[in-house]
């Protein structure tokens, strides 16, 4: 009975947040905006795929095609077919290599492909023939993704060609590609289909914004109804007083989790993520990721007199957290010394789990280390905060 | 028995002690009066006796239950009106009390009868709707009050409720105050630093200055306690008064207290059948030049000045003149064990 009074407390406490927070107009209109920020900074700042193109290029195709002999096509335009064919390409052509370079400066063109004088006639007499692959070094990153792909791509023309060649030659060859490339590789992930950047930093984004709800809104709201003096009119109530501070955790991980879900769906339909595991797990771990938190946030809250100095507290323990529990990027990147830290952060193991199941599809015992490791965190400092928050609640 | 008793009660912070070994007993259904300057531990004192801050020692009763062990139970008997508004800007009126109320474990039935009646009583039956942050101060003390009062407490405290509200709201609250300690027989510990509502309200008013209780009685006694003796209160009118004289005025030794009302007016409370020759022939003697001299009858601020030696509305911070009258304290003990 004491238990569903206080549970009734709770849940009062609670409803009273959320209606307040439902009012408050910019707040929740920022509650919306920050998620979809977050993501699309994070989205659109790191390189991925499909941020390469279309690339404008300009092509001087400058083959005089000497000894082609009748009903041959030259090689050089059969490239320039090719590329003009290419999604990724916007083809402009070019008369020279001045030309080229000039288009360059001028911002026309993003790289370009000079094919030389002496190109069929290189191949038609046994030798290499030499695109050459003009980059624009103002801009490193794009210089080294045209190379990579231009690299690939005539790779690929070449072994066609070599294959014809070699079919021409050895007629009775059954498999001409594996003399000119005996090995090869191919890449693919543990789950099918394609990697994307969002699948790496969505989970974590998830988890860091439910820690962030908890972690900022916790503290902030008890010392804000300290201030302005709404907190005593609670605390003079019959009623068990964690039930004020179990209620004010419900509401802020309502509004965790409610910015969890936003991000959920934000990558899944803007920005292609395939969800691999399940749902439900996934808003288990957001619960158990506030749950690890909780405790951190009453003992602040319990210490901070004011809400600046609960702010405070909470940046200089939030950032290191961000940084280093492997939201952004890897902690494999990180200096040993960097990963021991990483170690005791509980958000570094609520990122994991997230990851593990968002994209790789793994099922409880697959993160049950993550499970226990974040319970055993909540249980701890919970049992830390709550006999601290009832003594600094009376000072 | 006595509905509230105080005993040896100290909270200290750090090294300052807000509250020094207080004691008073309340008896049940009068309204009682905690008088004195801001920062003079009344609020801290309120603070312990409604279990919102931990007594450093000493402890208190209310309605026989300890504040410190059995806080649960004292905090069914109870209701508060604190210096800050305990409203929620973004919920309506309605939406305040029956969050309080439900907190407060008022029945669901209950607390609509009451919600309407309570409403009714302050004129703010027409507001209930809208959200308190478009309250004017003296709209949102009312509704204030009345969520005090959803859990009909045995005992009711008030610390300042008329603080910032205009004239009209003011005189209007303390009506409201007299009528439920009336009609319900509803104990009533109210703090403030103006001496009118001390005077008008409590049947007993304690003196609070520095963390202590420096006199409790009734207002009347309290009055006569000082004019019975040989104190006499002194208006000078001296148009080149400055800070010369006032420093001589108040080092006499038959001075026990000094104010300035006004660039030219001087009050001072003096004992001593030679007072009045040797505060002229002071001011005189810094060639002060006295256009007038009246003597009138003591109020309770006149109390306050003699009893602590500074003004209420003077900061807490002042230097306390010494010694202090002694059979003030004799007065004052009989009741402040």
């Amino acid at each position: 009975m004491a238990i569903k009074l206080t549970m009734y407390h709770v849940y009062l406490v609670a409803r009273k947040d959320l209606t307040e927070l439902f009012r408050n107009r910019l707040g929740l209109a920022m509650l919306i905006i920050m998620p979809v920020f977050m993501m699309g900074m994070v989205g659109f700042i790191f390189p991925s795929g499909q941020s390469l193109g279309p690339v404008t290029l300009a092509v001087a195709n400058m083959d005089q095609a000497y000894g082609l002999q009748k009903g041959q096509v030259a090689t050089s335009g059969l490239l320039v077919n090719y590329l003009n064919r290419m999604d990724n390409f916007t083809i402009t052509s070019a008369s020279s290599m001045d030309d080229v370079r000039g288009m360059i400066q001028r911002g026309e063109v993003e790289g370009g492909i000079i094919i030389p004088a002496n190109f069929t006639a290189c191949l038609n007499s046994g030798r290499q023939g030499t695109i050459i692959v003009i980059t624009d070094q103002s801009n490193p990153q794009m210089s080294g993704l045209l190379q990579g792909a231009m690299t690939a791509i005539f790779h690929q023309i070449g072994a066609a060609f070599a294959e014809q060649t070699i079919k021409t030659m050895i007629p009775s060859i059954k498999n001409p590609l594996a003399v000119i490339q005996p090995l090869t590789v191919t890449t693919q992930g543990a789950v099918p289909g394609h990697f994307n950047y969002f699948e790496f930093m969505a989970p974590g984004i998830m988890a860091m914004n439910v820690m962030m709800s908890v972690m900022t809104g916790l503290p902030a709201a008890i010392s804000h109804e300290r201030e302005i003096g709404t907190l005593d009119g609670m605390m003079v109530a019959p009623i068990n007083r964690l039930s004020i501070i179990l209620g004010k955790t419900l509401a802020q991980t309502m509004r965790g989790l409610l910015q969890g879900t936003l991000i959920l769906i934000m990558a899944v339909t803007l920005f292609g993520v395939t969800i691999q595991g399940s749902i439900p797990l996934i808003f288990g771990l957001l619960l158990l990721d506030v749950f690890s938190f909780v405790g951190i946030g009453i003992v602040i809250t319990s210490f901070a007199k004011d809400q600046e100095t609960a702010t405070m507290m909470m940046m200089t323990i939030m950032f290191p957290m961000m940084f280093l529990s492997g939201v952004f990027f890897p902690t494999q990147q990180m200096p040993w010394y960097m990963q021991d830290i990483s170690k005791l952060i509980p958000l570094s193991y609520a990122t994991s789990a997230l990851r593990k199941v968002v994209v790789l599809g793994a099922g409880i015992p697959a993160i049950s280390s993550e499970i226990i490791i974040l319970a055993t965190f909540g249980i701890v400092f919970t049992a830390i905060a709550i006999p601290l928050f009832k003594r600094n609640m009376t000072r | 028995m006595s509905e509230i008793q105080v005993k040896e009660i100290v909270k200290k912070f750090g090294d300052f002690t807000a509250v020094d070994h207080i004691s008073f007993d309340v008896e049940k259904g009068e309204i009682f009066g905690l008088l004195g300057p801001n920062g003079a531990g009344k609020s801290t004192l309120i603070r312990m006796l409604a279990t919102l801050s931990q007594p450093t020692s000493g402890t208190a009763t209310i309605g026989g239950y300890d504040i410190v062990k059995e806080d649960s139970k004292v905090r069914t008997l109870i209701g508060l009106v604190s210096e800050k508004l305990i409203m929620y800007e973004r919920l309506t009126a309605e939406e305040n009390l029956k969050f309080f109320g439900k907190l407060y474990g008022v029945k669901e039935d209950e607390m609509k009868k009451s919600i309407v009646e309570l409403l009714e009583l302050v004129q703010m039956t027409k507001w209930k709707d809208v959200q308190v942050g478009t309250f004017s101060t003296g709209m949102r003390q009312r509704v204030n009050i009345i969520r005090a009062l959803l859990n009909k407490p045995q005992v009711l405290f008030l610390d300042e409720p008329t603080l910032g509200l205009d004239p009209q709201t003011t005189v209007e609250i303390r009506e409201f105050i007299r009528k439920i300690n009336k009609e319900n027989g509803m104990t009533v510990i109210l703090t403030t630093h103006m001496m009118a509502e001390a005077d008008l309200l409590c049947k007993h008013i304690g003196i609070v200055d520095h963390g202590k209780i420096a006199a409790l009685d009734t207002s009347p006694n309290l009055k006569k306690s000082i004019s019975e003796g040989d104190t006499t209160v002194l208006e000078f009118v001296i148009p080149n008064l400055d800070s010369d004289i006032l420093s001589t005025v108040k080092a006499l030794s038959n001075v026990t207290g000094v104010s300035q009302e006004d660039p030219t007016h001087l009050m001072i409370h003096a004992i001593g059948s030679d007072a009045f020759d040797t505060i002229i022939d002071a001011i005189r003697a810094k060639n002060g030049k006295i256009t007038s001299v009246s003597s009138r009858e003591p109020t309770l601020e006149d109390v306050f000045l003699q009893i602590t030696g500074h003004e209420v509305r003077d900061s807490a911070n002042q230097k306390i003149a010494q010694p202090r009258r002694g059979f003030m304290m004799g007065g004052a003990k009989s009741r402040a064990r």
